[in-house]
């Protein structure tokens, strides 16, 4: 595996500018049509299945009666959560893949999940906390200090933080921080009938007044992403070409490194910890887009929010009548990808 | 005599000092068990009720409650630390341990979905507990398989194949309703709370087949050690003997899971253990004493010390994964590879 993203699996991208750049905007069309069409699936589509006629009356009349209609109506902000939590941990996966240099980084992988998770359970356990604008603080500093934690523990020593290493220090702080979950778990059966519900990553009861709370939020993370475009650019060429190139690394670290816990911050705040979109969705991006920044990273929203969209779709038609939460859904979808992206790698650079 | 072969000698002096007094660690730590819980059952009492007689009221608490459980710690122990240090000792690499690469999870996803969504229960739980790890080790040894079998490669593959296992159990558990989810935890986190007889039994024959098929492919592992086409030359076939070790341990682990759930990074931690302290051998018998010590120890802990019982598992993954970190921090500053 390489460890600059510059030189992973860039498609191709021959021809004038020009051209390229039309091809790219055709593409961003493209992404967004899908998104379309998997916004309308997750609309129709559930435990119950709905004409057209429902859906426009669930859409449009707030005081619709039939089952068809209000249906409809808690699948509206159930796919906008699920747009608006794919486009972050999309976002964040690319953003987090450029800053590691390190293709294998996603939330779920270096621990940063369970950062948020534990520090949502000291919550829950001993402050009481019990909606969303609570939970969001809380995601934020276990985010942000697991984040931390693995970076450093993964950077130690000559090479710096290899994939390999940064990946390993996730898992372990993971399995570590898990046990002190379960700790609190397993005292508390109140506590866990809460959190096994927040903890498989779901979109499913979702309302727009929560969705409000980390709205700013996912607002800020994105604004900070746009203005990381550049430095992470710099970034993957490596720290001394990019101090020479007159980047500040120090600064562009701790900008791109805000947006990701922020980002990834918000989305498990509301909707738990879902792993491997922050891992895939940058991936497929980059066979279009190539190693750009100002290309990959709205990419990646897009087709994170895509991803997410149809994650859940399928887990609702496959386990009718009841649903299997989106972040099962993609651990099963990311884990292979994974897997494929490590045997792909060429055995020295792992 | 020679100077290497007194250096054989120290060393195998070591390693037997090592190993009993390991073994009076062990007893001393039984016997601790037997006796403190929530009452005090004096030494006497403890050993009538051992060698079998009949002691009003220490015949049920010792007997019936306390004793199972501390032999499943034993056997759970010796079976993990075993298991780890072959694993270990095989690809090469202190993190291939079956727990930290999914193999523990594939008998607790097993278990999880016989128990909470089939319904079933008892023996044939482990039963499906050991197929599945079996099945879930050699889907991982598969995928990391290209042209060899890379250590580092193997260990993200596997970690990757537990997030997935994870999420399955993560499922299960909202299916459940949240009495039976609680009982399902302990498949998540490893705990000797309900150990009796009746699981006891199956668990010994198991290890009482596994442990000694261990210490015999161990002579082999050694041979191995030397590189296939040495040891291939010494009549020990490199394939054919890994498959059977990969078995032996994988059956060790999943047994050991089946019995408990995955108790966390006893099998990570006890073969470096006792690596430690016998130096310059294929550390097999302390590493499966140091694995029973383990649990025994975490156990007591965890059910006796603490304000609040945690389960076993719980005590060594906050024990394991510091020392994990440690690894990862030290090699690293070594610029060595994991």
């Amino acid at each position: 595996m390489t460890p600059t993203p510059s030189t992973t699996p860039a498609a191709p991208v021959t021809g004038r500018p020009a051209s390229r750049r039309r091809r790219l905007l055709a593409g961003v069309a493209v992404g967004a049509g899908l998104l379309v069409v998997a916004c309308a699936l997750s609309l129709v589509l559930g435990s119950r299945t709905v004409s057209l006629d429902e859906v426009l009356g669930g859409l449009t009349d707030p005081d619709a009666t039939g089952f068809g209609e209000a249906a409809v109506a808690t699948r509206v902000p159930r796919t906008v959560l699920a747009v608006l939590v794919g486009a972050a941990l999309g976002l964040a996966g690319a953003i987090m893949q450029g800053l590691t240099r390190n293709p294998l980084a996603d939330p779920g992988i270096l621990g940063v999940n369970l950062g948020s998770a534990l520090a949502v359970v000291i919550g829950i356990a001993v402050f009481g906390i019990a909606s969303v604008q609570e939970y969001v603080w809380f995601a934020f500093a276990g985010a942000a200090a697991a984040s931390v934690l693995v970076y450093a523990i993964g950077s130690i020593g000559r090479e710096g933080a290899t994939p390999l290493k940064l990946a390993l220090a996730g898992a372990a702080i993971s399995a570590a921080l898990s046990s002190f979950v379960s700790a609190v778990l397993l005292t508390r059966t109140d506590v866990f009938d809460v959190f096994r519900f927040w903890q498989v990553g779901g979109v499913g009861g979702a309302d727009f007044g929560e969705m409000t709370h980390v709205l700013p939020f996912v607002g800020a993370g994105a604004v900070l992403a746009v203005l990381s475009i550049r430095s992470l650019d710099l970034l993957s060429l490596g720290d001394d070409l990019a101090r020479g190139l007159g980047g500040r690394v120090g600064l562009a670290r701790a900008g791109s490194g805000l947006a990701i816990v922020l980002l990834c911050g918000a989305a498990t705040a509301i909707a738990g910890p879902i792993g491997f979109v922050g891992l895939v969705v940058p991936h497929a991006a980059r066979f279009f887009t190539g190693p750009a920044h100002r290309w990959l990273l709205p990419y990646s929203a897009l087709f994170g929010a895509v991803l997410l969209v149809a994650a859940d779709v399928v887990g609702r038609v496959i386990s009718r009548p009841s649903d299997i939460q989106v972040g099962i859904m993609t651990a099963v979808i990311g884990a292979p990808v994974f897997i494929w992206l490590i045997r792909r790698s060429k055995v020295r650079e792992l | 005599m020679s100077v290497i072969a007194a250096g054989r000698v120290r060393r195998r002096r070591r390693s037997l000092v090592v190993a009993v007094a390991l073994a009076v660690v062990i007893v001393a730590l039984f016997l601790l068990t037997l006796s403190v819980g929530r009452s005090i059952t004096p030494l006497g009492e403890v050993l009538a009720v051992i060698t079998g007689q009949d002691v009003p009221g220490a015949s049920f608490t010792v007997g019936r409650l306390r004793l199972p459980r501390a032999v499943t710690a034993v056997l759970v122990g010796l079976a993990l630390g075993l298991s780890g240090s072959l694993f270990q000792t095989m690809l090469r690499n202190p993190l291939a341990s079956p727990d930290i690469i999914g193999i523990s999870y594939g008998s607790s996803a097993a278990a999880v979905v016989a128990i909470a969504l089939l319904g079933l229960g008892g023996p044939i739980v482990s039963v499906i507990a050991v197929v599945s790890g079996l099945a879930v080790a050699f889907a991982v040894y598969l995928l990391s398989y290209r042209g060899g079998i890379l250590g580092s490669r193997l260990v993200l593959i596997g970690i990757a194949v537990g997030m997935m296992l994870l999420a399955v159990i993560d499922w299960v558990l909202t299916r459940a309703d949240v009495y039976k989810a609680n009982e399902a935890l302990r498949w998540l986190t490893g705990s000797l709370n309900s150990s009796f007889w009746d699981d006891v039994y199956p668990l010994a024959v198991a290890v009482a087949v596994l442990v000694p098929a261990a210490l015999v492919l161990g002579r082999r592992l050694e041979v191995l050690q030397l590189g296939d086409d040495s040891s291939t030359a010494l009549g020990v076939p490199a394939d054919g003997t890994r498959l059977f070790i990969l078995i032996v341990a994988v059956g060790l682990t999943s047994v050991a899971t089946a019995a408990a759930g995955p108790v966390a990074f006893v099998a990570f931690l006890s073969g470096p253990i006792a690596a430690r302290l016998v130096p310059g051998r294929l550390p097999l018998v302390p590493a499966a004493l140091v694995g029973a010590a383990l649990v025994l120890a975490a156990d007591f802990v965890g059910d006796r010390l603490l304000p609040i019982s945690l389960p076993v598992g719980v005590i060594t993954g906050a024990v394991g994964a510091p020392y994990l970190l440690w690894l990862l921090a030290r090699s690293n500053r070594k610029g060595g590879r994991l």
